[in-house]
């Protein structure tokens, strides 16, 4: 009885002991804070992946691909079929993208990830339309050039694109080009000769909501009629290539207007042509070096021996975000047919044509090792050669350096804590030197040595308890507010938290674990009481009379 | 431990009409002690405080023990509380050996059946004048036993608060009271356990006259009423005039006058 009143009134004399409390209650809040944010960029980036990658992808080594795709999915049917729910080919290649930027005229080329695909079914394995900017590619890929509107529901303003763009951008060619000729001049692609398109490519501040308003300078031209979205589509006839139709319904004309016709489209992986960063003000700013609408030329391999380059134009007709850098600075996408025959990868007299993957994606809570390891016996690989691979084998060393460094951080901070025992240890022993005398007395009446340690275990036990718990819901009102308080930083300091430049994430992801923070909260508890232990022996040893008589 | 052996009280009462200062002698001892030595150690040096101290105390009795500053009055009364243990010699108490017990008998021993009171009070500065009155109950006791009892220890706790003249500060802090308040708190709360013998060291050492002579009324008061045992060890000579018998200490031995 005497224990836990005694324990009870130090802890209320004492508040002292609560402030050496304090290190283990901010020790606990900052493991939680840790916890839940890695947890956060964990689960979201699982997620993000999962979306982007399917659950198996069955892939050839060989850039010419595997042959038949309709063989091989139906064999992965039988071996699997219960399984599976969608699946997918597609054929990657290694390409060049080759594009002008509009505003300062000059051309720019980069690596790229060109992947053919088919519009539906990939869809169907991989959140590839979710990632989209317009709302209607979202519902429907079609690789068909919208009038306007991308980037509706996006949290950054998107300029105006699509045709309402691209008939804008042939009008002032055109006139570019008459004008040169009046003057004197040669139309060329040089760079130099080509003055800045009538309107901005940077992020302005129209809302993409909003009804396009275009620039100004869009009146001084001719009234133009062009397409809508159902409107006539054009397919290119560019370079020495023969064209290969896209739109069978559509003859191809001997003239490309570029004002009415769009070549067959590609969707960009948003950061190929654009640049995050910041304005002279220091606000968030979107550079796009091209936008839906615009036209761009691919060059990649073809199958032939030794492989020989082969280039096409394509008109933007969406971006890709699926805010995971690497995929948004590499990936482009085109139809699935388009790439096989420009690639030669069609047999002319069968018709069969090859993929270089096929991506299949199986049922909810489905063994995705499992499923893996059967097409591995079925399509073994002294056979086929192919690389089969769950979503996680794919993203294994990323996945697995998040999680060395989430360990990491948890045993620093777990020292942290071990460091705040320390400090309780300290203060302890001083409050139990203070209460000797009160050791001496309780003694005196007959309390034995294992009550007078209960009494400052008790005391640790408690105040353990009582610094997790304010740690624990510190840690969780952080946690909850944590997008607030990153701001309210930034706005204190200047300095950004969380720099969404790099990131691609316009806030921080959070996932509490309630797991981790019971096993936080009796960590802390169990070092409080640790430190106590020593401290309540040393009371518990105390002579009476040497006790009582201390000053 | 043996149970409680109370001499009835008629007796002493019929002893005491007859011969007031003297009926102690025929009642049985409630502690002895033969042959006690005790000695510091410091460093290599060895100062010995008792050099071999015989000590008897009788039920009802109330018994002084004098002595100059650092003669060994402390020294001796802590060994007979069991506080401490004794380099040699024995120590009864009831009839029964208590100085070479293992620390759990004497925890219980000093629990139940020695009360003790000090110069500085030692009371716990954390809890009221009840609730330290209380607390030996409450080391006694596990914590439902106790809560079980509370009613009744509780008003236990307060008559005994009552009877030193206390019942109006009940819930104040030791450091809220006087010194002569703090040690009738202190004088409750060795009574609390009905103990056979009470052992004070100087009650009265840090109070006035007037007040010491108030807390000495209580003990002569409890020594008569109830035939408590009662040693107080004093240097005042003129509490030990009122005691029944006086031991003298000098220079770690007993000299009785
Ligand atoms: N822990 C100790 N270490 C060394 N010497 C001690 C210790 N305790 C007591 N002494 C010595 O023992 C002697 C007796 O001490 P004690 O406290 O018993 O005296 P006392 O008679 O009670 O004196 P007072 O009347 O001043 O209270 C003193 O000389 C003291 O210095
Ligand atoms: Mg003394």
């Amino acid at each position: 009885m005497y224990k836990v009143l005694l324990s009870w009134r130090y802890l209320r004399s004492r508040y002292i002991a609560l402030a050496s409390i304090v290190s283990v209650t901010l020790g606990v809040a900052t493991l939680i804070v840790v916890n839940s944010v890695m947890a956060g960029f964990t689960v979201e980036m699982h997620d993000r992946l999962h979306g982007i990658l399917s659950d198996i992808v069955v892939r050839s080594h060989n850039l010419n691909g595997l042959p038949d795709s309709e063989w091989h999915m139906e064999e992965i049917r039988k071996v699997a079929g219960d399984e599976i729910v969608a699946m997918t080919a597609t054929v990657s290649v290694p390409a060049m993208i080759n594009f002008r930027d509009n505003i300062r005229g000059q051309w720019i080329t980069q690596p790229i990830n060109l992947i053919g695909i088919d519009a539906t079914t990939y869809s169907d394995v991989s959140e590839f339309e979710q990632h989209l900017l317009h709302p209607l590619n979202r519902d429907q890929m079609e690789f068909l050039l919208r009038e306007n509107d991308y980037g509706r529901g996006r949290k950054e303003k998107f300029p105006v694109a699509g045709w309402a763009r691209r008939r804008v951008a042939a009008q002032w060619e055109q006139r570019n080009i008459t004008d040169q000729v009046e003057n004197g001049a040669v139309a060329s692609n040089d760079a130099a000769l080509i003055t800045s398109p009538p309107f901005e490519l940077v992020d302005d501040s129209q809302t993409p909501a909003e009804l396009p308003a275009l620039p100004d300078s869009i009146e001084e031209l001719p009234a133009l009629q062009g397409p809508l979205d159902n409107g006539p589509r054009g397919v290119g006839q560019q370079g020495s290539l023969p064209a290969v139709p896209f739109q069978t319904e559509n003859a191809p004309q001997l003239t490309f207007d570029a004002a009415t016709e769009q070549h067959t489209g590609i969707v960009l992986g948003i950061s190929i042509c654009s640049l995050r960063g910041r304005d002279v003000e220091g606000d968030l700013m979107d550079y796009y070096f091209a936008l839906p609408g615009d036209d761009v030329k691919i060059t990649f391999p073809n199958t032939g021996q030794p492989p020989k380059a082969v280039s096409d134009s394509f008109t933007i007709v969406d971006f890709y975000e699926s805010e995971m850098s690497e995929y948004d600075s590499s990936f482009a996408f085109v139809p699935l047919s388009k790439l096989q025959n420009l690639r030669g990868m069609i047999t002319a007299e069968t018709g069969v044509a090859s993929v270089s993957a096929i991506q299949i994606k199986l049922r909810a809570g489905a063994d995705l090792d499992m499923v893996r390891d059967r097409l591995q016996a079925r399509f073994p690989l002294q056979q086929f050669g192919y690389q089969i691979q769950t979503w996680r084998d794919m993203q294994g060393p990323l996945l697995s350096a998040v999680q060395l460094e989430t360990t990491i951080l948890n045993i620093l901070l777990f020292l942290i804590i071990a460091v705040a025992g320390f400090g309780i240890l300290a203060t302890f022993f001083m409050i139990v030197v203070e209460k000797t005398r009160d050791v001496g007395i309780l003694k005196s009446l007959g309390a034995p040595s294992r009550g007078v340690m209960s009494i400052f275990l008790g005391y640790g036990l408690s105040l353990g308890i009582a610094g997790s718990l304010a740690g624990l819901a510190l840690g969780l009102l952080f946690v909850d507010q944590i997008n607030v308080v990153a701001s309210w930083i930034e706005k204190v300091t200047g300095q950004e938290v969380f720099d969404p430049t790099v990131y691609y994430f316009s806030e921080i992801p959070v996932v509490v674990n309630p797991l981790t923070c019971l096993w936080v909260v009796l960590g802390a508890v169990g070092i409080a009481v640790i430190a106590s232990v020593l401290p309540a022996r040393k009371a518990a040893k105390l002579h009476p009379v040497e006790a009582l008589r201390y000053e | 431990m043996s149970s409680a052996y109370k001499l009835p009280q008629s007796k002493i009462l019929k002893v005491a009409e007859q011969s007031p200062h003297l009926h102690w002698a025929m009642a049985p001892r409630v502690m002895r002690a033969t042959g006690l030595t005790k000695s510091y150690r410091k460093g290599k040096v060895e100062i010995p405080v008792l050099k071999g101290v015989d000590f008897e105390v009788r039920e009802g009795e109330f018994q002084a023990i004098v002595g100059t500053s650092g003669s060994g009055k402390s020294t001796l009364l802590h060994l007979l509380a069991t506080l401490d243990q004794p380099d040699d010699g024995e120590i009864f108490f009831e009839g029964n050996r208590i100085d070479n017990l293992p620390a759990k008998s004497r925890d219980i021993l000093r629990n139940r059946y020695i009360g003790i009171v000090f110069q500085f009070y030692h009371l716990l500065p954390e809890l009221s004048a009840l609730e330290n009155v209380l607390m030996p109950l409450m080391i006694r006791y596990g914590f439902t036993k106790y809560m079980l009892g509370r009613r009744k220890n509780r008003r236990r706790a307060i008559e005994l608060l009552d009877k030193v003249g206390l019942s109006h500060r009940l819930k104040h802090r030791p450091r809220e009271l006087s010194g002569g308040e703090m040690q009738r708190v202190a004088i409750a709360r060795a009574l609390i356990a009905d103990p056979q013998l009470l052992l004070a060291d100087e009650p009265t050492g840090n109070l006035d006259r007037q007040a010491g002579d108030e807390i000495m009324e209580i003990l002569r008061d409890l020594n008569r009423e109830q035939g408590l045992t009662v040693v107080v060890v004093t240097h005042d000579d003129a509490i030990a005039e009122q005691a029944d018998r006086t031991v003298h200490l000098v220079e770690g031995r007993v000299r009785t006058m």
